[in-house]
């Protein structure tokens, strides 16, 4: 499908579509409803762009280092925050030594996350609590489509020359199309960081439109790279050609810029969702990803999207972390909540 | 609840601080000898007591002691004993002593923060991130000034024996910024916090003990009204330096008149928060956060007036709304709470009051779905729209966690909403366009403004007012001005002019008859009274009829100071070119002056060429330095720049000596025009003709009209007419002693800067006698805070 046609179907006035009931702006909370209307994109709105360039960097800096000093989470509230934190956890291996075997142990470990004595201590074996994906190089999606068979477990696929997307859009495509024809129902494809430095919006949104109809059902995360965007107001208008171009999550990095995700970047994003919301009413997913390896930084993050978002963005269905060994360290600080000892990395079984 | 119904719920819960290491401290204290004098721990000696409790729950807390007179006098004493060793000091052994303090507090942080919060009501995150610290940085960055005080303060002497009283809302931060910058300068101080607070000043006078202090260098003494006032009246003292409301700030004004103390106030605001259409809107929401519910709104300098352009005014609101939703209101020890009890009962009860009289006038308050606890002093974030300026909610300081909002349409409606207020202390503009944050940042009258940002604050940046914010500045450079005396050469002292009898015969000489008017918004014009007033020659002879001014004419000379924007609005090369073309035009005419000197004072024809030399001079020099006394740039330890900018004072009153008419007039009046001050001159009472001669040189010399107003007539009189006058910003007074106590006393109607020489002229001749210590009166500090990145 190409992206004229997408453009043509939504129409001028499509942009606008009738909220989900209760939501007089995006950070009040609403009844939760996990069934999450999914973003049809809108035509690529510059005024509306234009409306949003305005991104202080000095003042979000200081908005995320008093955020996080601000909240605190404390003895069972905390334990509950980073069952959270696995919930909404895209536990990921995008090594270039992968295997199948590593692949399967990766599945293995999402399946199983924690020790059955914590999982009793903390009194949660009533509910499945687990990471919401896997997330792998395509050659190994068939593996872990087999393997988290029946889990209700995702699998993810990061795509289009992941990490850096420099390969042909049509390459790039057909990379989207054989993950999903492999069973992937999450593709996270990354964009062309130059086209952002060239102001070439409309390429941008007509690439990202494309990769959304090679989706099809499959879910479309959009990582942009933040790490080489240089400034935060390249990172909010890239999110927002990204959202109206139809993408279900935005997400910050690869993982292999020199620059991860920070509190920063993800403040200028998740106001860009909060401005999108507010123009279509439809929720978009947030997705940090890159460096969050502790159970404090994965607290931060969550702070952030309930003071800047709300609740819903406390759901897998609007926020993942995209991370390898934060379960870990997660299952080290649970295990000391229980325990009151401080634990070690050997003591939990590793992915 | 079990952990799953708290993974479902993702609801932050307590996050208490623990308070028993601070119950301890409280438990182990008598406080009942809390008056730290003399490095010894001495109950009031009236016995008395006042109480201080808790004001999240309203239990009692301690009873401390309550000073009275005689106490007050004992720790003046030992400041005053202490004085002597101090001051004589190294700089690096005072350097020494600050960083014992900085690194002895540093040691007990969570301590101080608990007990603030406890004692203050304020939430613990703002007490350990933000007071604390910046109490700390406040003296380890004075240790430096304590050893730079020789370099770059040459000149310049520590002013004795302090009296400080500081405010409960920020009780370590304030008495950090009061006695650092006094221990640097070598001064020894008696302190006095607030009744509302008191703990935190205990617990730092312990750790003075024992951080090296030398006994009696600081002395802090708990009390009420009766010790302050003991303060404020004691001879002993040479510096008042006071922070708290515009109205007991008045009343110290006034009660310092004639005193010859030094005084520092930084008083009430009610600051301007203004949101262009350009900005990053929801940043400027959490600008808003951090000005005007930070300590529950109880800060002076809290952006307490939302200005917002009309365009963005329905989004800009509807964001407010909803993160004033999301702020928690509850116990000040809960490290998730952003908005604590107010400090008392007084205070909650004077908000609601307010707040109920804004609406009643029109307001529209609206605040939050959120419950608050059922004990304590906590008022509600409010949100105030549908506000005129008349509103109470606009001109009043609230000292509450209330924000009062208006509209804009362009850039000039907001810098005059901005301005529309008695105050001046602070303001914040937000726009991503550095050309109109940095066009609008000038025009604002306040001491301190923000540039997208609220809140900020540094040892190494200057704060205070303009107007009836006070006037001083604590912090940086500019601060430590305030705790030193600079060295001028005194005069002879200045006794009050005597109703001698009028002259009557005509001195020698055969010219044409003159009329010497009043020189007002650049013309000539008769007095509004129509009276002149002889002077006479040395001999006893008339040499001429000046104009008697009266109460009318400074009211039109101020009105064409203040009309006048072509002076401060002019270039500094432009008004340098402008001084040394007065300077060059006078010169044509020394020779005119000099027999004039001669003539009227007796003075020595050599003399007198040598005073119209002189004031030459004086003209080139301030000619030359028009574009070169320049502000600083300050660097907080932040991604920003702070620039201190040297702005004119405004209208300046000045009220010229007798002694050395010509060169003592000139001596004051070219440095306020030189920084671009417009002013309106009381020459000589005496001696006035050497003023009206002035005029013709004046009008050959391109100066604006309104830029020089002159008003000849009796001293006395016409300088308490400027001190009353609330259109006057500054006020200069070199006059008899009683002239410059009532100029001062009668300045509180606007708190006026008046520069007294109480009762002494200055050695008018004295190359010292001119340059900085003059520029330093004749401009306001503005510092403008520019945090960057992108």
């Amino acid at each position: 499908m190409s992206s004229t046609i997408r453009e043509a179907e939504l129409g001028a006035g499509a942009s606008k579509v009738t909220p989900l009931p209760a939501r007089a702006a995006a950070n009040t909370p609403v009844p939760l409803d996990h069934r999450i209307a999914r973003n049809p994109g809108m035509k690529l709105d510059l005024g509306f762009m234009e409306s949003v360039r305005s991104v202080n960097r000095s003042a979000l800096e200081r908005r995320v280092a008093s955020l996080t000093k601000r909240r605190s989470l404390k003895a069972d509230n905390q334990a509950a925050w980073l069952l959270r934190a696995v919930a909404c956890m895209d536990l990921t291996t995008l090594n270039s030594n992968d295997t199948e075997e590593r692949v399967r142990r990766l599945c293995a470990k999402a399946i199983n996350p924690f020790r059955r004595d914590i999982v009793e201590g903390l009194g949660i074996a009533d509910e499945v609590i687990r990471p919401a994906a896997v997330c792998v190089y395509h050659p190994f999606v068939a593996t872990a489509v087999d393997a988290v068979r029946g889990t209700g477990i995702h699998v993810a696929a990061v795509s289009t020359a992941f990490p850096h997307g420099l390969a042909p859009l049509s390459t790039r495509l057909q990379e989207i199309e054989a993950s999903v024809k492999d069973g992937a129902d999450e593709i996270d494809v990354v964009i062309p960081r130059g086209l952002v430095f060239g102001a070439k919006w409309r390429e941008l949104y007509n690439e990202i439109v494309s990769m959304r109809a090679a989706c099809g059902d499959a879910h479309l995360k959009v990582i942009l790279g933040t790490g080489d965007l240089a400034t935060l107001r390249n990172v909010m208008l890239a999110s927002m050609v990204a959202m109206m171009a139809g993408a279900d999550f935005i997400k910050t990095s690869t993982g292999k810029e020199s620059v991860n995700a920070t509190l920063p970047v993800g403040l200028a994003m998740v106001r860009a969702i909060r401005a999108y919301f507010e123009e279509t009413g439809y929720l978009i997913g947030f997705k940090p990803a890159g460096g969050i390896s502790t159970a404090k930084a994965s607290l931060d993050w969550m702070v952030l999207m309930k003071e800047e978002l709300g609740r819903p963005w406390l759901e897998p269905e609007l926020f993942r972390f995209g991370a390898s060994s934060l379960l870990t360290d997660i299952e080290r600080q649970l295990e000391h909540h229980l325990t009151g000892h401080y634990s070690a990395n050997h003591r939990h079984a590793m992915a | 609840m079990n952990i799953l119904d708290r993974y479902h719920a993702m609801e932050y819960g307590p996050a208490p601080e623990a308070r028993n290491e601070a119950d301890a401290w409280l438990a182990a204290r008598d406080f009942g000898k809390a008056l730290f004098i003399g490095g010894d721990w001495k109950a009031a000696s009236g016995g008395k007591t006042f109480e201080t409790s808790e004001p999240s729950s309203g239990k009692l807390l301690a009873k401390v002691s309550d000073a009275n007179a005689a106490d007050i006098d004992a720790a003046v004493s030992a400041a005053a004993k202490a004085l002597p060793k101090w001051s004589a000091s190294s700089g690096y052994t005072r350097a020494k002593v600050l960083y014992a303090i900085g690194r002895a507090m540093q040691r007990h942080q969570r301590l101080f923060a608990v007990l603030e919060s406890i004692d203050n009501g304020k939430p613990i995150r703002e007490s350990r991130d933000i007071d604390v610290p910046l109490a700390i940085r406040h003296f380890i960055h004075h240790a430096g000034w304590a050893q730079a005080l020789d370099r770059d303060f040459p000149g310049h002497k520590g002013v004795g024996v302090v009296g400080q009283i500081i405010p409960w809302n920020f009780p370590l931060l304030m008495l950090a910024w009061k006695i650092a910058p006094a221990l640097a300068a070598g001064c020894t101080v008696a302190l006095k916090p607030a009744e509302f607070t008191p703990l935190t000043a205990i617990l730092f006078a312990e750790i003075c003990e024992r951080a090296g202090v030398p006994k009696g260098v600081v002395n802090i003494v708990q009390g009420g009204p009766e010790a302050g006032a003991a303060i404020v009246n004691h001879p002993g003292i040479q510096k008042i330096a006071f922070t708290g409301s515009s109205e007991v700030g008045k009343i110290i004004r006034k009660a310092t008149a004639g005193s010859g103390k030094k005084l520092s106030l930084e008083l009430g605001g009610k600051s301007a928060f203004i949101v262009f259409e350009d900005a990053d809107l929801d940043s400027a929401v959490e600008g808003l956060v951090d000005g005007i519910w930070f300590n529950q709104g109880q800060v002076c300098c809290a952006g307490s007036r939302l200005l917002v352009q009309e365009g963005i005014a329905d989004a800009l609101i509807a964001k407010v709304k909803t993160r004033m939703s999301r702020l928690r209101v509850g116990s000040p020890l809960d490290k998730n709470t952003d908005i604590g009890p107010l400090v008392d009962a007084t205070q909650l009860d004077r908000v609601k009051g307010l707040v109920a009289e804004g609406a009643r006038q029109g307001a529209v308050c609206w605040q939050p779905d959120a419950a608050l606890p059922t004990s304590g002093y906590y008022h509600l974030p409010t949100l105030a729209t549908g506000i005129s300026p008349a509103n109470i909610l606009a001109q009043e300081e609230v000292f509450g966690p209330v924000l009062a909002t208006m509209t804009f349409r362009n850039t000039e409606e907001a810098i005059e909403l901005a301005n529309n207020t008695r105050y001046g202390l602070a303001a914040s503009v937000w726009s991503e366009n550095v050309n109109l944050a940095l066009h609008v940042a000038p025009q604002l009258k306040a001491g301190v403004v923000w540039v997208n940002g609220t809140n900020m604050f540094d040892a190494a940046c200057g704060f205070g007012g303009y107007r009836e914010s006070g006037f001083g500045r604590e912090g940086g450079r500019e601060g430590i001005f305030e705790y030193l005396a600079a060295k001028l050469p005194l005069g002879p002292v200045i006794k009050p002019a005597a109703v001698s009898a009028q002259p009557a015969e005509q001195s020698d000489g055969d010219t044409i008859d003159r009329t010497a008017k009043l020189f007002i918004g650049g013309k000539q014009v008769r007095p509004d009274g129509n009276y002149s007033l002889a002077v006479a020659t040395a001999k006893g002879k008339l040499a001429g009829e000046v104009g008697l001014g009266s109460r009318k004419d400074i009211r039109d000379a101020v009105s064409a100071a203040r009309a006048c924007k072509a002076w401060p609005e002019a270039t500094a090369y432009n008004r340098s070119q402008v001084l040394y073309y007065l300077a060059e035009n006078l010169s044509g005419r020394a020779g005119e002056f000099a027999a004039r000197l001669t003539e009227l004072t007796g003075a020595t024809p050599k003399a007198a060429r040598d005073e119209v030399d002189q004031s030459i001079e004086r003209l080139f020099l301030y000619a030359g330095l028009a574009d070169k006394f320049e502000g600083r740039v300050h660097q907080p330890p932040a991604r920003a720049v702070t620039l201190a900018l040297h702005e004119p004072v405004g209208v300046v009153g000045i009220v010229a000596p007798d002694v050395s008419p010509l060169l003592g007039l000139i001596s004051l009046v070219a440095p306020a025009l030189a920084m671009g001050n417009t002013v309106v001159a009381v020459p000589s009472e005496r001696y006035p003709l050497l003023a009206t001669d002035l005029y013709q040189v004046i009008e050959y010399s391109d100066v604006p009209a309104g830029a020089i107003n002159i008003v000849t007539g009796r001293t006395a009189e016409l300088a308490a007419v400027l001190a009353k006058h609330d259109d006057v910003d500054g006020l200069w007074v070199f006059a008899d002693a009683d002239t410059c106590a009532k100029a001062e006393a009668e300045s509180i109607g606007n708190l006026k800067r008046v520069w007294s020489g109480n009762g002494r002229g200055l050695d008018w001749a004295s190359d010292e006698a001119a340059g900085d210590a003059f520029l330093r009166r004749a401009v306001e500090v503005k510092n403008v805070w520019v945090p960057y990145g992108d």
